[in-house]
């Protein structure tokens, strides 16, 4: 017997299909993080906050959470309610709109442009730890590190199943069926 | 069935404050008894269909998310500053998340001070029970719980994650090894079906396996008619008389309104952080520093076990999440071997955490690629957690916030807490032991994680012989007033190196004995 593996029951829907099929790759993704995730074009809806300013938390979520294995409509739905939580609450507007200001200026202090035109990821964590003991890169990762992985359609990719209970649990599908253990 | 409703002015009503292991277990020993109780609780009353196999939702209809404030060396203070224990607000309390682990203490956990001796920093006294006091009352608990290893009741099948434990374990050449005393049905048992590993044992046992006083003591107790429980009723202050005795709680129910529920006596299970804040917000022009605080106790002493996590990344799956959370144990360190480096003893207990847990949970506040590859290997993680006795301190503390209130207008609990040395060794030495168990069936990578809010939470208002060294005696029931008892793990004189709430069942059943003795006898 082999080790069950993750069902393969996620849905696409027509909506995520847009937004993932308006991305590239995730290896192109790495070379040019700036010209994909960092596009503003994407974020044109945006009403609270400017395209610049969700362009530039897209790219700080993916500069952040790392997974070379998410395509980025993972990282667009992860901050997506900033722009109606700003409209709904002005600190929050204010945290966001300083906060992106100030990341853009260490940028250009450090690499003579905006944050998503900084083109190697490994510039731009610099960026990100120079302003991560402040108030904005706190509320955004904070936020990030449930808003990201507390989204269903990616639990498949790291092997995580989610709710067992409405499938009898996991007692008849694969609770103790690991097989490369050394024989006891 | 009609449920029993009594009168707010009724004053031969017992009152309990708190529905979890203790209060749930005291209320319906006491209703079998044919006392009458009126049991208050802070939160919701949910049942098994509202449960959901899913981290963050589950933890925002359960918890309590009510603020409270930290302080402290400790790192939960600075990753959770408002979150420094994990428990839940709903009828049957933290016995809702609860893993199901249940452990009797060794003969000498119960004698502490005599046993390490002094220790500088601690405040270490030994209980006024002893094991054999306890045994009758361990056997009552594991009987009504259904642990398994227990009452001919088989042990539950291994999962892969305890499986991987074991088999580090054995090549470790670690000998008491297997898939624990889990108060977990491994068949049917009480009227409740058996485990069908659906794993989400923190989230709410949506089969009904494991034990909760939510749907076992609870719904005995109210099936005598003398149990009534009235969710959403957070209790504010607890009156007294003249003369000092106890006479009455305030409350706020569902809708804010403050309520007086009249009683004859009063137990107080609200949690070690809740029990505390209780006691020292009825403070009163006879008891200034709070109820049953001649000794300056009430509060102090917070212990929270000496905890952490290992996780370990292998070439090949896992799936830890699948079946029971906590799926087995290693307990050949729980013993006193001061030889390692530091007094009592730990278990090392397999753990498991959902996707969304494991990213808030592994390394709170870490980010990175050194972070996430962890997390891209989890379909290929096994995690154990180290459970240890942690040494009480006067300084580690519960008090009133000074200005930080909740929504009744309650000053909220302030948690101080540093560890002690002895913890730190002791935490040093788990993960030290746990890593190599992993290794030794080839990881890839090992991650030790620091402790998570703390979701045992013990002697705050401590059992002592003496009223000068504690706030309640081998009862429970408070040195200063007779018809004040505390029925949590709030009681614990030391923590003892095993998992706490076959412990808090068994003084609860205990004190149930006792409470109605005295009552029949006049005493309260
Ligand atoms: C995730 C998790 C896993 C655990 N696993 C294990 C395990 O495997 N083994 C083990 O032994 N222990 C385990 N525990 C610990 C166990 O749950 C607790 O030890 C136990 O539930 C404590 O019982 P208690 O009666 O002291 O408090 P609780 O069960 O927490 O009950 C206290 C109740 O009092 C209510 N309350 C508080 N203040 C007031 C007030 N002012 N008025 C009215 N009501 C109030 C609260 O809302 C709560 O419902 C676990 C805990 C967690 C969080
Ligand atoms: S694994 Fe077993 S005990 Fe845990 S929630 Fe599932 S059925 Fe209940």
């Amino acid at each position: 017997m082999t080790m069950r593996k993750v069902d393969a029951r996620v849905k696409v829907t027509r909506r995520q299909f847009l937004q993932t099929s308006a991305t590239v790759a995730p290896a192109a993704t790495l070379l040019a993080g700036g010209a994909t995730l960092g596009s503003e074009a994407a974020w044109a809806q945006a009403s609270t906050l400017s395209p610049h300013a969700m362009a530039t938390l897209t790219l700080m979520a993916r500069d952040t959470y790392p997974h070379d294995q998410l395509g980025d409509s993972y990282y667009r739905s992860a901050v997506a309610h900033w722009d109606d939580d700003a409209a709904a609450d002005v600190a929050k507007r204010q945290i966001i709109a300083d906060g992106v200001v100030g990341l853009d200026a260490e940028a250009n202090a450090r690499f003579g442009a905006n944050y998503i035109d900084v083109a190697s990821e490994a510039d731009r964590v610099t960026i990100l730890q120079a302003v991560e003991p402040g108030a904005f890169f706190k509320a955004v990762r904070a936020d990030l590190v449930v808003s990201l992985y507390n989204q269903k359609k990616l639990w498949p990719k790291f092997g995580y199943e989610g709710a067992s209970a409405q499938y009898g649990g996991y007692l008849h599908r694969g609770f103790n069926d690991i097989d490369w253990l050394p024989s006891t | 069935m009609t449920l029993a409703k009594f009168d707010q002015s009724d004053d031969s009503v017992f009152v309990i404050i708190g529905s979890g292991a203790g209060g749930g277990t005291l209320g319906n020993e006491l209703a079998q008894k044919g006392v009458k109780v009126v049991m208050l609780e802070a939160g919701a009353r949910f049942n098994i269909p509202d449960f959901v196999n899913d981290e963050w939702p589950s933890f925002s209809q359960l918890a309590w998310t009510d603020a409270r404030t930290t302080s402290g060396s400790w790192r939960v203070a600075k990753d959770f500053p408002n979150l420094p224990s994990w428990i839940v607000k709903a009828v049957g309390g933290t016995s809702i998340h609860w893993a199901g682990a249940s452990l009797r203490f060794g003969e000498w956990e119960f004698k502490a001070k005599t046993t390490y001796g002094d220790i500088d920093g601690a405040n270490l006294l030994d209980w006024p029970i002893t094991l054999d006091e306890m045994v009758p009352y361990y056997a009552n608990a594991e009987n009504r719980m259904g642990v398994n290893g227990t009452n001919g009741i088989p042990h539950l099948p291994g999962n892969n994650n305890f499986k991987v434990m074991q088999a580090g374990a054995q090549k470790l050449g670690y000998k008491t090894v297997f898939t624990g005393n889990m108060a977990i049905n491994s068949q049917p048992r009480d009227g409740r079906g058996s485990c069908e590993q659906i794993g989400f044992c923190f989230q709410g046992c949506k089969s009904g396996a494991k034990w909760s006083t939510l749907y076992t003591e609870i719904p005995k107790g109210e099936a005598t008619g003398n149990l009534e429980v009235r969710p959403l009723s957070q209790v504010i202050h607890i009156e007294h008389n003249a003369a000092g005795k106890v006479t009455g709680v305030v409350y706020a129910d569902a809708k804010g309104v403050m309520q007086r529920q009249k009683a004859r006596g009063v137990a107080v299970a609200g949690n070690s952080l809740e029990s505390p804040r209780l006691l020292l917000n009825s403070a009163s022009g006879k008891y200034p520093d709070g109820l049953a605080n001649s000794s300056g106790q009430v509060g102090r002493n917070y212990m929270r076990h000496t905890t952490g996590s290992v996780y370990a990344s292998f070439e090949k799956p896992v799936h830890m999440y699948r079946g029971t959370t906590m799926a087995g144990i290693i307990r050949d360190e729980s013993v006193n071997n001061p030889k390692r480096g530091f007094v009592g003893g730990y278990e090392m207990e397999t753990i498991s955490l959902g996707l969304p847990f494991a990213a808030a949970f592994f390394d709170p506040g870490a980010w990175g690629r050194s972070f996430t590859s962890k997390l891209d290997d989890y379909a290929n993680t096994a995690g154990m957690w180290i459970i240890g006795e942690d040494m009480p301190q006067e300084t580690n503390r519960v008090t009133l916030d000074g200005k930080v209130k909740d929504k009744f207008g309650m000053p909220v609990a302030s948690v101080h807490f540093d560890d002690h040395p002895n913890d730190i060794a002791m935490r040093n030495h788990g993960f030290k032991q746990g890593g190599a168990v992993y290794r030794a069936v080839g990881a890839t990578r090992v991650a030790e994680v620091p402790p998570y809010p703390s979701t045992h939470n013990l002697g705050t208002n401590r059992m002592s012989a003496n009223a000068r060294d504690g706030v309640v005696n081998k009862y429970g029931q408070t040195h200063d007033i007779k018809n004040l008892f505390i029925s949590d793990g709030s009681q614990f004189t030391t923590g003892a190196g095993v998992n706490p709430t076959l412990t808090i069942v068994a003084l609860a059943v205990r004190q149930g004995d006792n409470i109605a003795g005295m009552m029949s006898r006049g005493e309260i």
